[in-house]
């Protein structure tokens, strides 16, 4: 476990890359060199290009993730508290789940336009299941020792949630948070690739057009770039409200959309 | 029943031809019949599964029996009530609670307010050896700190009963005596009327005042022993005479319904 041999490995790929892409001629429309790469980058972010974008990727991004983690933590509570609520509701969710949201892109975008409104919820539905089936798993995993200290307490239910399910919850639901976070990103993407006027995933299809390959791979890594910011903001959080719990790492940056 | 109750001033639980049945294939408990004193030190001592936590259960009200009744304070119990205290066989102590948030935890949930009752924690704690750790979280405690908790949870809202169920069965022998002495000073102290199941008949003896001898599914009371050691007994008890005279009175028990085999 060398710290060092990790970045050296990283370089020798770029410089693989470099000399591969250079000495083998592979045109630059198939597979830029980095250094074309970092270039792309420097003139994007230089002309101000990338910076409005980036901007409204990320609020797309945001406000999908607030929209979709408040809907599927407030389904999942409904799920996970009342057996009446599930046994009605549960085979919708399912077969909603089963469908993979992205599809339902163009759609989305028939349904609320070219601008933000539609990208926003595309990320929402994206990012919504994750949370919801993390919110169901974790009140529901309340161990039984604890509820019956609890009752033995004469704890009204509404106590047993507050002080009991949910607190023990939240491992689980910032599992789902982490998830959902890239979720949203991925649903913000996919909504501009089908339809925008402007984000990341439009700049990828403009420059796609033109050919512009050094171009996509600088917003590619851009992209990178926000999907660990984001990660790393609700790593942060997770830190200060569930101090007492260690994150699992399976549960970091996992899953597909 | 209410004038049976009556006619026993010390009486504070009572229970009558209690059953109780899981479906119809499995009987847990069959008509137990026991009176509890006030202030008695009664231990419940049996083979697993003989129904004994079940009892304990039923008197917690946290389950209903299925015939017979149980009674404490002169009225019937039909579910939990706000001066029992219960001790479970591991701490259940909540992960995202400091110790002393632990603690006051029946405090928070019958809303009687915690600045009055910070005080009587500490004192609690400091009881138990626990003053300095009252700011820890649970995982920075050992067991036996963490079932020491446990015990001042039950305790801190004063509750007239102390219901424990086999709360020293996942402590070390060493850490287990121990606790054992400390129970026996903190009832001392306090005078609570303590229900305490085992499935150490060595632990029965040293900690009752009387020992109620179960057999094996479907469980009923096959022996009952009153144990006059004076007190505050010391752990040496255990080597004495009468001390092994109990223990084989109640292995003897045991062995006779099968529930040592």
């Amino acid at each position: 476990m060398n710290p060092y041999l990790r970045l050296l490995l990283m370089v020798a790929i770029l410089a693989v890359w470099e000399g591969a892409a250079r000495l083998l001629h592979v045109p630059a429309y198939i597979l830029p060199p980095p250094t074309a790469v970092a270039m792309g980058l420097y003139r994007g972010i230089a002309s101000g290009l990338y910076v409005e974008h980036v901007w409204i990727t990320m609020l797309e991004t945001f406000l999908g993730f607030l929209l979709g983690a408040s809907a599927g933590f407030a389904l999942g509570t409904f799920v996970a508290l009342s057996r009446r609520f599930e046994y009605y509701l549960y085979p919708v969710i399912i077969m909603f789940q089963a469908m993979p949201k992205v599809a339902l892109a163009p759609l989305i975008i028939v349904w609320f336009g070219l601008d933000l409104t539609s990208k926003v919820v595309n990320a929402g539905l994206v990012c919504f299941f994750p949370l919801m089936v993390n919110t169901i798993v974790g009140l529901r995993s309340a161990d039984e020792d604890r509820v019956s200290l609890m009752r033995s307490l004469a704890a009204s239910p509404t106590q047993i949630f507050w002080m009991l399910r949910l607190p023990g919850a939240l491992p689980s639901i910032f599992a789902g948070l982490e998830i959902a976070m890239i979720f949203a990103l991925i649903g913000a993407i996919v909504a501009e690739f089908v339809g925008a006027q402007a984000g990341l995933g439009m700049l990828i299809q403009s420059m796609n057009f033109s050919m512009d390959v050094a171009g996509q791979f600088s917003v590619l890594f851009i992209l990178s770039l926000i999907g660990l910011s984001l990660n790393a903001i609700v790593l942060a959080i997770r830190r200060k409200v569930v101090f007492w719990d260690r994150p699992a790492p399976e549960n970091r940056l996992g899953g597909k959309p | 029943m209410e004038t049976e109750t009556e006619t026993h001033a010390r009486e504070l639980i009572a229970v009558r031809r209690l059953t109780k049945r899981y479906g119809t294939a499995v009987t847990a408990l069959e008509a137990i019949d026991l009176s509890i004193d006030d202030g008695e030190l009664i231990a419940i001592v049996g083979p697993s599964g003989c129904g004994k936590s079940t009892l304990l259960r039923i008197l917690a009200g946290l389950m209903p029996p299925s015939e017979g009744e149980a009674w404490l304070h002169g009225s019937r119990i039909e579910g939990p009530r706000r001066d029992i205290g219960v001790v479970f066989q591991t701490p259940v102590l909540f992960p995202w609670r400091t110790v002393l948030a632990n603690v006051l935890l029946p405090i928070d949930v019958q809303r009687l307010g915690r600045d009055k009752m910070q005080a009587a924690a500490m004192n609690l704690l400091k009881l138990v050896g626990l003053d300095g750790f009252e700011n820890h979280l649970p995982n920075q405690l050992s067991g036996g700190m963490q079932q020491r908790a446990a015990l001042v949870r039950a305790l801190i809202h004063d509750p007239s009963v102390l219901l424990m169920d086999e709360p020293f069965g996942a402590l070390d022998a060493m850490t287990r005596e121990q606790m054992n002495l400390e129970l026996q000073r903190i009832w001392m102290e306090r005078r609570k009327t303590v229900v305490f199941v085992t499935h150490s008949v060595g632990e029965a003896v040293f900690l009752a005042d009387r020992v109620v001898v179960m057999s094996p599914r479907p469980g009923r009371i096959i022996d009952t022993l009153e144990v006059d050691f004076p007190r505050p007994r010391p752990l040496s008890v255990m080597n004495t005479e009468a001390f092994g005279v109990h223990v084989s009175r109640i292995r003897q028990a045991l062995n006779a319904t099968g529930g040592l085999e």
